[in-house]
């Protein structure tokens, strides 16, 4: 078709900046929520909390983002309608990201409630539903990802609900929490390894071993994982013998040395969370981007399977990362100034809980929201009578907030949907 | 920025520091009354107002402490533990600074002067409640503990024993206030009737520092409870 020969170029080019954008937001705003906690809690400062989220949250994206980045490629739109109007899906993509990046940019600034899951989702079914017809979403798709909405939460609550349970019982209820730390943290810290490299080997290097010709069955995964798990466990004990109990400290708080423990702990599940963030919150950016880049490079046919190339997410990685970089600092500090009240035995059964969430729900392609999964996750620990007050005020327009951003995203996708087709003259 | 999707915004203000803090404004109150006490007893008024401005100032303090908590309470809080029971504690905690001026306030104005004869039964009853208020002090203070391990096991245990202890420790104030209000019964007719009057009341309130004391450690068990 000679439209994309024509424009090709100038669409791929406007799509990877806006998606480069989003990916920005995603870096300046929305990692502060994921890693606030770990800063909160003091368990990390914000550098190294800076340091971890760069790494892991790329890892995240490179690795195990591609499942939701092909939902909202190809998972919310009915592709057979867009057959013989290829060009239509490609306006309606772009119009997504540059919905999502302007609600995204004018919701900051004016402090309203913003998940860049929720208008992305929005925005693409906006345009397809309003904009081309009410056929050509894939309602069945859309229901389930609106059905993982509500159950992500609950969840995460429960989670980190029993891990909190199992703290108590295996730690802070024994006779000498300080020993028992020691010896029980090192599990918790398998499991973060193992749900990292797990998801990692299913989602990440299933690609390549493909094009090698290998592949691991699910049991060989499992021990991998697992001796990367041990792994963990490892470097996490070398690190917890490095915490002497200073007895000057249990004068005011006699769980003051325990909670250092927990604060070791609390970097691996920081880790955890950049890791899950990353592998989630990347599609939003550049799932529109990987369509339009599909349909391009393939001169318009919908139905050619192709392999989305590796410089998308690359792409996505990396605007997270120049956002944490350029603005995510300051959003860590001032959301971590403000969680003083969480402490690190609590932190980490609320980031792993929501870590291990965001990681199943980002290795089934469900786009989730990462802020939505912790605060689930904090709910669950809180009914565990380990918080000790939680708004639920502010829970509930957390909350409610999706409600806004869809129609939100999905009006503005339709306007700028409309526009693009009058400026191509469609 | 404004960031009102930012997850801190679902953190509250913890009531148990504040909730700390203010018990120990009024235990400041309680700890005075002593040097009051002896000053009165030498008829020394100048020690004693100075000793009494300090226990109004504490009062003060505390009573600001508390019209803080009470701002950080809003119905949307979510605790482990129950807003009323809260709320009540509180309340029970400022009755201590209060009574302690009231207290104090009666016997300066009145230039009150305890009988020799009853001075040293009178100072350790005085004493004895003091302690029943610290040992809610006591109970108070493991509350951050209790947060810590979620409201179980040992540290439960641990603070129903200091409970106790302080049950055993107003029975003791009550035993005591008995034979002090028989010594002052046997001697009131040598005495301004007004003058008896104000010492049976504060006799009585004396004990009601106890009694505060003890209702504090109830409502602290009943956090335990649920």
């Amino acid at each position: 078709m000679d439209f994309f020969t024509e424009y090709g170029a100038i669409l791929i080019i406007t799509a990877a900046l806006v998606g480069f954008f989003m990916a920005w937001g995603v870096g300046a705003n929305d990692v502060a929520n994921a890693m606030g906690t770990s800063v909160g809690s003091k368990a990390l400062t914000i550098r190294q909390a800076i340091l971890i989220a760069m790494v892991f949250e790329f890892a995240g994206a490179y690795l195990a983002g591609g499942e939701v980045t092909s939902t909202i490629r190809k998972g919310i739109v009915d592709s057979a309608i867009f057959v013989d109007r290829p060009n239509d899906l490609v306006f309606g993509m772009l119009s997504a990201l540059l919905a999502a990046g302007c609600w995204l940019m004018v919701a900051s600034f004016m402090g309203w409630p913003v998940s860049t899951t929720h208008s992305i989702v929005g925005a693409i079914v906006g345009f397809a539903a309003v904009g081309v017809s009410v056929d050509a979403v894939n309602w069945g798709k859309v229901g389930t990802i609106v059905a993982s909405w509500l159950v992500s939460p609950i969840m995460a609550g429960t989670i980190s609900f029993l891990l909190f349970r199992s703290v108590q019982k295996l730690i802070l209820l024994q006779d000498d929490p300080f020993t028992k730390a020691k010896r029980y943290i090192p599990i918790y810290m398998f499991f973060v390894g193992f749900l990292i490299a797990m998801v990692t080997i299913l989602k990440g290097l299933k690609h390549v071993l493909k094009d090698n010709g290998a592949s691991l069955s699910f049991l060989e995964s499992a021990g991998i994982a697992s001796i990367a798990g041990i792994v963990v466990a490892m470097i996490g004990s070398y690190l917890l013998t490095r915490i002497k109990r200073d007895m000057s400290l249990e004068e005011d708080n006699r769980f003051a040395n325990v909670e250092r423990v927990f604060a070791v702990l609390m970097i691996f599940t920081a880790c955890s969370m950049a890791f899950a963030h990353g592998s989630n919150d990347v599609a939003n950016a550049v799932g529109p981007l990987a369509a339009v880049v599909s349909i391009v490079s393939s001169g318009g046919d919908i139905a050619a399977n192709t392999t989305m190339p590796p410089w998308i997410l690359l792409l996505g990685g990396g605007g997270i990362v120049v956002g944490l970089a350029t603005y995510g600092f300051k959003v860590m500090g001032t959301i971590g100034r403000k969680i003083t009240e969480l402490t690190p035995s609590r932190g980490f059964a609320a980031e792993l809980g929501a870590a291990a969430t965001v990681v199943i729900a980002s290795g089934t392609g469900l786009p989730i929201s990462t802020t939505h999964t912790l605060v689930g996750a904090v709910l669950g620990v809180g009914l565990a009578r380990g918080i000790g007050a939680i708004n639920l005020r502010m829970v509930g327009s957390i909350f409610l907030s999706w409600l806004v951003t869809l129609p939100a995203g999905a009006g503005l996708c339709i306007i700028f949907f409309f526009m693009f087709k009058a400026a191509f003259g469609q | 920025m404004a960031l009102s999707n930012s997850i801190s915004n679902i953190f509250g203000v913890s009531p148990v520091k504040p909730l700390q803090n203010h018990m120990a404004e009024a235990i400041k109150c309680v700890g005075h009354l002593e040097d009051f006490l002896e000053a009165t007893f030498q008829e020394n008024w100048d020690a004693a107002s100075t000793v009494f401005e300090q226990i109004s100032a504490d009062e003060q303090s505390a009573d600001k402490l508390k019209k803080q908590f009470r701002m950080h309470m809003p119905k949307s809080l979510f605790m482990p533990v129950s807003r009323g029971d809260l709320l009540s504690i509180i309340t029970q905690q400022d009755n201590i600074a209060n009574l302690t001026k009231d207290i104090c306030g009666i016997i300066l104005g009145r230039q009150m002067v305890i009988p020799k004869q009853l001075q040293g039964d009178f100072i350790g009853f005085s004493d004895c409640s003091a302690e029943t208020c610290r040992k809610a002090h006591g109970a108070i203070n493991e509350l951050d503990e209790l947060l810590e391990t979620g409201f179980a096991g040992s540290e439960v245990k641990f603070v129903q024993k200091l409970i106790r202890e302080l049950a055993t420790q107003e029975q003791k104030v009550d035993k005591k206030e008995q034979k002090l209000r028989k010594k002052l019964f046997n001697i009131e007719a040598n005495l301004s009737p007004i003058d008896v009057i104000f010492m049976y009341n504060i006799i009585d309130q004396i004990g009601g520092l106890a009694d505060t004391a003890e209702l504090i450690g109830n409502q602290v068990e009943l956090l335990l409870a649920k």
